[in-house]
């Protein structure tokens, strides 16, 4: 599939590592690592998934349209569009959505959350920790694998089944607006909800502890860890943007630290950090589960906070394929969250606050699964699009995935070919990339910058 | 079929991934469904190199680069029963919606450097290119019709997907008519049936993420919504969003330019 560059010259010692197309991500990558003498010249994370032009056909589209479409970039995380495209438009007609409305929008979060964690969890990551190449091969293998995997589908289901009851359905969520819900559910139908969300709650706790239970190599990186931070919840849809090296900007101020630009071997824009000296790999930085575990921990409540402490590990962490755990945390915490949502629950008297379309723009940035994810819209008077902008959590993570790759290149050297490459890919599976995500946009205005 | 477990095989094309993800999204059925079949190959699941031929192969995505046009083809090879997941795969997806531009057009605006990216210039079914012997619809499909053809396919049947219009769904429901109660413009009466009926039971019309059920009278409704005051550009934008290429939706757009 993906054409082999061919190669610049000669005499040294020279080896390519390939692989062609990455397994157990959400869409189409390949990776190329190339050594000479044992030293790394390249690294390519290819991204041969074909673009779909979102933010072209976005123009033109009334804004009432814009969740359900957003939502179609990605199938893993259809809330997390819908959530940005929602809160950058709220901004943008000046409304703000709380209440009820405000905690609904919460749970669907936690929903989509426990289902996309949990697929990457058990059935795109721990096959690498393991040794097996699917989780379905773990099943087959062994008596104790297929009831961990029953078990986990079960979580899976749960998150789901609270995506499926807010939004309609648990891929591309038909019951999500501008301005909040077209019906809000029942307090009965979130209290059988909460029945399924405590038949999982000890599963989730023991994922922890599994999780934390895996053999992981013993690397740390100096990251810097970019999230959101709210004043008191763990951060879902609002909140500053924040990182580990004194980043601490309102959300609309991204673009003034954070730019766009495009690599030739690639379908895929990648996003750097402006100007961030003394580090070590210029640009580069992570988003995601371990980065907003590590800058958020002391918001969530002590039973996760007591679950994080007995892993052993001490946060924040700075080793890569700990993600896992940071992952499985978000997990119990999303189930806790769901429960404390679901039991405080009152009926809204009306299922969204109304607006009118106005000229102007409006951003705003919400944590996917996989990490902030900025959506910036501008509208005429009647409410149509005349421009978009989507940066999603992939695109951010992609350049620190090749910083990563760079750092075990040289150890890969003198490893067989397979094993080589499937050192290569748990570096990048460590990051749950959404290629299909990262591939089908990215505006820029590059003139200019 | 033989005794040998039939093997399977999921592929990705330009798309969302959603509707692959509905395989694993069947909580309650995916380990039962991994011992009946060999699921030989399904990337996003399953690290295993393409290789052999596939009994099923389920096809999710439009054609949209020049790759994916001799990668179809070489599935098409493979494969005793294709079956299309989804828009894309049937109809070329929301992306599709790039056929009405001119070609350079989508890449200027979203790429700096459109020389960098590779792309056709129209998204495109399967079916465009190699016979397709399913197509199954829906942004994304529904769970329950996958399973369904699955099985009857296993179980040497002639698999069936019925195709009448979501609107007789609603009546069976007893739902309240969205349209002709509340004023709200619903694809109902020409989309097929599929998703359940989730839109007008949350109480919104259905705004066709199935396309076009069998004989879509798309002109009558398309005047029903001019008399509830909807302009011309609205008109186009319900026709053309998710099966914008399909026969009558295409048409019915383009007469509301």
């Amino acid at each position: 599939m993906p054409e082999q560059t061919p190669h610049p010259d000669s005499v040294a010692q020279k080896r390519t590592i390939q692989v062609g197309a990455l397994a157990r991500v959400e869409g189409e990558g390949s990776l190329t690592l190339r050594l000479r003498d044992g030293q790394v010249e390249e690294v390519q994370l290819r991204i041969f998934e074909a673009p779909r032009y979102f933010e072209a056909f976005l123009r033109g589209r009334h804004l009432e349209e814009v969740p359900d479409i957003t939502a179609r970039i990605c199938g893993i995380c259809p809330v997390a569009y819908q959530m940005s495209s929602c809160h950058a438009l709220e901004r943008l007609v000046g409304i703000e959505v709380s209440g009820p409305l405000r905690d609904l929008r919460r749970l669907l979060y936690c929903g989509e959350w426990i289902e996309s964690h949990t697929l990457h969890i058990y059935f795109l990551h721990a096959p690498d920790f393991l040794g097996y190449e699917s989780a379905l091969a773990m099943a087959q293998d062994r008596p104790e694998y297929a009831k961990l995997l029953r078990n986990a589908l079960q979580l899976k289901k749960a998150g789901n089944a609270v995506i499926s009851l807010l939004g309609g359905r648990a891929i591309h969520p038909i019951n999500v607006r501008v301005g909040g819900f077209y019906q809000v559910p029942s307090r009965k139908e979130l209290i059988q909800l909460g029945e399924q969300l405590k038949a999982v709650h000890e599963f989730a706790r023991q994922t922890v502890r599994w999780a934390a239970s895996l053999d992981f190599p013993p690397v740390e990186h100096d990251y810097e860890f970019v999230a959101l931070r709210h004043q008191t919840e763990y951060p879902m849809n609002e909140g500053r943007l924040v990182s580990n090296r004194g980043l601490d900007i309102a959300m609309s101020a991204f673009p003034d630290h954070f730019e766009e630009y495009q690599v030739p071997y690639s379908n895929a824009s990648q996003c750097r950090r402006k100007a961030s000296g003394g580090q070590e790999s210029p640009g580069a930085y992570q988003v995601g589960p371990l980065a907003r575990w590590n800058l958020n921990w002391d918001r969530v409540p002590a039973s996760v906070r007591q679950a994080a402490v007995e892993t052993g590990i001490t946060w924040p962490c700075r080793n890569p394929y700990m993600s896992i755990v940071a992952r499985s945390l978000e997990v119990l915490y999303a189930v806790e969250e769901a429960l404390r949502i679901i039991a405080g629950y009152e009926l809204p008297d009306r299922s969204v606050v109304p607006y009118q379309p106005r000229a102007g723009h409006g951003a705003w940035i919400t944590e996917a699964p996989r990490g902030i994810l900025y959506h910036r819209y501008e509208t005429d008077a009647s409410g149509i699009i005349r421009q978009a902008t989507i940066i999603p959590p992939t695109s951010q993570n992609q350049l620190q995935m090749e910083q990563d790759l760079l750092r075990i290149a040289p150890g890969l050297a003198n490893l067989p070919e397979a094993e080589a490459a499937l050192q290569a890919e748990k570096v990048i599976r460590n990051y749950d990339p959404c290629i299909s995500c990262a591939t089908h946009f990215l505006k820029l205005r590059v003139e200019g910058r | 079929m033989t005794s040998r477990k039939p093997r399977l095989g999921v592929f990705k094309f330009a798309s969302c991934d959603g509707c692959q993800l509905t395989v694993l999204d069947c909580e309650d059925e995916l380990l039962d469904l991994a011992e009946r079949v060999d699921i030989a190959y399904f990337l996003e699941a399953i690290r295993r190199p393409l290789e052999g031929e596939f009994d099923i192969a389920l096809v999710e995505g439009s054609i949209y680069t020049p790759e994916q046009e001799e990668h179809i083809r070489d599935i098409r090879r493979r494969s005793r029963f294709l079956i299309t997941l989804g828009a894309c795969a049937a109809h070329g997806g929301i992306q599709a919606l790039r056929n009405f531009t001119q070609p350079d057009e989508y890449p200027r605006v979203v790429y700096a450097l459109p020389q960098y990216v590779e792309s056709l210039a129209n998204s495109r079914p399967a079916s465009a290119y190699v016979p397709v012997d399913l197509e199954l619809q829906g942004c994304p499909i529904s769970k329950q019709q996958l399973l369904r053809v699955l099985a009857q396919i296993l179980l040497g049947s002639k698999p069936h997907v019925p195709n009448h219009a979501l609107c007789l769904d609603c009546k069976r429901r007893n739902l309240v008519c969205v349209l002709v109660a509340q004023g709200k413009p619903c694809l109902g009466p020409v989309t097929t049936t599929g998703c359940g009926v989730l839109c007008p039971s949350y109480d919104r019309g259905c705004y066709s993420c199935f396309g076009p059920a069998y004989q879509p009278n798309t002109e009558s409704l398309a005047r029903w919504f001019g008399r509830l005051g909807l302009a011309s550009a609205e008109i186009q934008r319900m026709f053309h969003a998710y099966y914008s290429q399909a026969p009558g939706f295409k048409e019915e757009g383009q007469r509301h330019a």
